[in-house]
């Protein structure tokens, strides 16, 4: 997915005169054709979280539209006071973009893995959040987030993960996306569980159960709409996410559920309230935490 | 980049308007019994400096895109800063006596948009130096004249992005920056040289990168002086430590560290009028 971002932040910057990237003294050669076009609308901003995002804040206070990047974690909770008072207080278009969401970078431990970003963003009024699904949806994501006028968190992968979407989807934010219709179930995944959550599906198909899913991306403002009519089309609602099940998708999900009826009972998806203590890649940490897409379609098979 | 074009004021109006400024304040505090008046005592000459003798403002247009930001960092403070913009013709001095009344505008610390002229609400200390080099970032990419000036407190100093900040604008050779630290050496609850290593501040500032210059912080004539003088031609941002005393201008609040959280009664308040002369 950072491939992509760093390709679509250049043709966005090419466009816009207004766009200005900060980065946190990481994406040492990922930014180099940026830098190449517009170096003056590049800063490293060095390790420095706090500052950066509090430039970011003045650079849209003078018109521009920042957009900060660095390891997921780094980039929220390391500044969370500037992200909330600098640039949601006042409601300033400042882009914030966590790379390596989630369990992405399991192999680096638990400073680096980033299982409760988007619990503490959602918190934030008047921030929107936005967790795209694989690298096609990260480009229209960012598109979108750049246009809105206001704060928004994406929270984006690594590299390499697998493609879902075999054209543009019609992306806006806050409508979740269906990517495969199902009658009996559905899959509702944020972020970059989407490809695990469409194996579920095809497992699940296997099974007999027809299984929708869905690219739940903007997990603020939920999309109300599609949970109405899911809740009350399926038996089973699951959300899918390399999250805390506290405080994120299913969090939020949870949340919308106590103030309305449904048919369908809501399963979440996600890692557990713990730090992860062992060695291993992403899909080690997965499977750790039942975010494969076995583990997914075994969920809702369950009695 | 412009400095400042305009004739260097009279710096005797100058010291007459920053006493009018500490009787607002004064009453303000006396009136919505708020707390942090010797804070805000001690930046009232900073601020008559700038806004009358430096910033490149039109209180007539205070969305400008032009103008030079005054960032008020030492949120605590802010009835100081009101009373500043209300004397300067921002909004009508009247509202000061509407200070911290519920559904009001004026609140103890300013929120977003609350008055014209307030660039950044502020609180949390720590946050305007950033914002402020931002801000100064921004004018540098689009061609505008403006600069930063960022008031900060002493202990709000001890706040790692300040050093952040500090660390970045030389980086960038900013020079249309100005932080100025209102130098009293109290916080809360005890000396600010004492509760961290602050000194030597002006060196700090000199080893991160900056033009840095001790001044002290009552002398509205040489405050005009550097704050005009920015940029100062060194390529460099400028550090401003303002030396004062926390309490200026009340004889009996003057350095006494309780005025951080006292408010005076109605005697207090008369004594302290009448020491400036304002009965």
């Amino acid at each position: 997915m950072r491939n992509a971002f760093a390709s679509e932040v250049t043709a966005l910057a090419d466009k816009d005169e207004r766009l200005v990237l900060l980065m946190g003294d990481i994406g040492n050669k990922l930014f180099d054709n940026f830098k190449k076009k517009h170096p003056e609308r590049l800063f490293n901003c060095g390790v420095a979280e706090a500052n950066m995002t509090g430039v970011a804040a003045g650079l849209a206070l003078a018109g521009l539209r920042p957009i900060t990047y660095t390891i997921a974690p780094f980039n929220t909770t390391r500044c969370l006071e500037q992200i909330r008072v600098d640039v949601c207080y006042h409601a300033l278009p400042v882009v914030i973009v966590g790379v390596g969401g989630g369990l992405s970078y399991a192999n680096l431990g638990g400073t680096h893995q980033s299982c409760e970003d988007i619990a503490f963003l959602r918190m934030l009024p008047g921030m929107t959040v936005v967790c795209p699904g694989d690298a096609v949806e990260l480009r229209c994501a960012l598109r979108a987030a750049v246009a809105h006028d206001g704060p928004v968190y994406l929270r984006i992968g690594k590299k390499g993960e697998p493609v879902v979407h075999k054209s543009e989807p019609d992306f806006k934010l806050g409508r979740a996306l269906v990517v495969r219709p199902g009658k009996d179930v559905a899959l509702l995944s944020t972020g970059n569980m989407l490809p695990e959550a469409v194996g579920a599906a095809e497992r699940l198909a296997a099974a007999g159960v027809s299984a929708e899913v869905v690219s739940f991306h903007t997990v603020k403002p939920l999309d109300e709409a599609y949970l109405a009519q899911a809740f009350a089309r399926f038996t089973r609602v699951a959300t899918v996410e390399e999250h805390s099940v506290s405080g994120g998708l299913g969090g939020a999900v949870a949340e919308w559920l106590a103030d309305h009826s449904a048919k369908a009972r809501l399963i979440r998806i996600g890692t557990p309230d713990a730090f992860l203590h062992e060695a291993g890649e992403q899909e080690d940490a997965r499977r750790r935490f039942g975010l494969t897409a076995e583990a997914i379609a075994l969920r809702l098979v369950e009695k | 980049m412009t400095k400042s074009t305009t004739a260097a004021p009279d710096v005797k109006e100058l010291e007459l308007l920053a006493r009018r400024i500490r009787g607002k304040i004064l009453e303000m505090s006396y009136r919505a019994q708020t707390p942090h008046l010797a804070s805000q005592l001690s930046p009232v000459d900073i601020l008559v400096a700038a806004y009358w003798g430096a910033l490149s403002i039109d209180p007539k247009r205070p969305d400008d895109p032009e103008r030079d930001r005054f960032i008020f960092s030492k949120g605590h403070a802010v009835p100081a800063l009101y009373a500043t913009l209300a004397l300067r013709g921002f909004f009508p001095e009247a509202e000061l006596e509407r200070f911290n009344e519920a559904g009001g505008r004026l609140s103890e610390h300013g929120f977003p948009g609350c008055a014209p002229g307030v660039e950044l609400a502020t609180g949390s200390l720590g946050h305007g130096l950033p914002v402020g080099i931002g801000l100064a970032l921004g004018a540098r990419l689009l061609g505008r004249k403006s600069r930063s000036y960022v008031l900060m407190s002493d202990g709000e100093v001890e706040e790692g992005s300040v050093w952040e900040a500090a660390m970045f604008a030389p980086a960038r050779k900013l020079e249309t920056v100005a932080a100025i630290v209102d130098f009293n050496r109290w916080q809360a609850t005890g000396r600010s040289t004492e509760i961290m290593a602050l000194e030597p501040l002006a060196d700090k500032f000199k080893a991160f990168g900056w033009s840095a210059h001790s001044v002290n912080g009552h002398d509205i004539g040489a405050l005009v002086g550097l704050l005009r003088n920015v940029p100062d031609g060194s390529g460099k941002p400028v550090a401003i430590i303002a030396n004062t005393v926390k309490g200026k201008g009340v004889s009996f609040m003057e350095d006494d560290n309780n005025w951080h959280y006292r408010t005076p009664n109605a005697d207090e308040l008369a004594k302290a009028l009448g020491e400036l002369g304002l009965k």
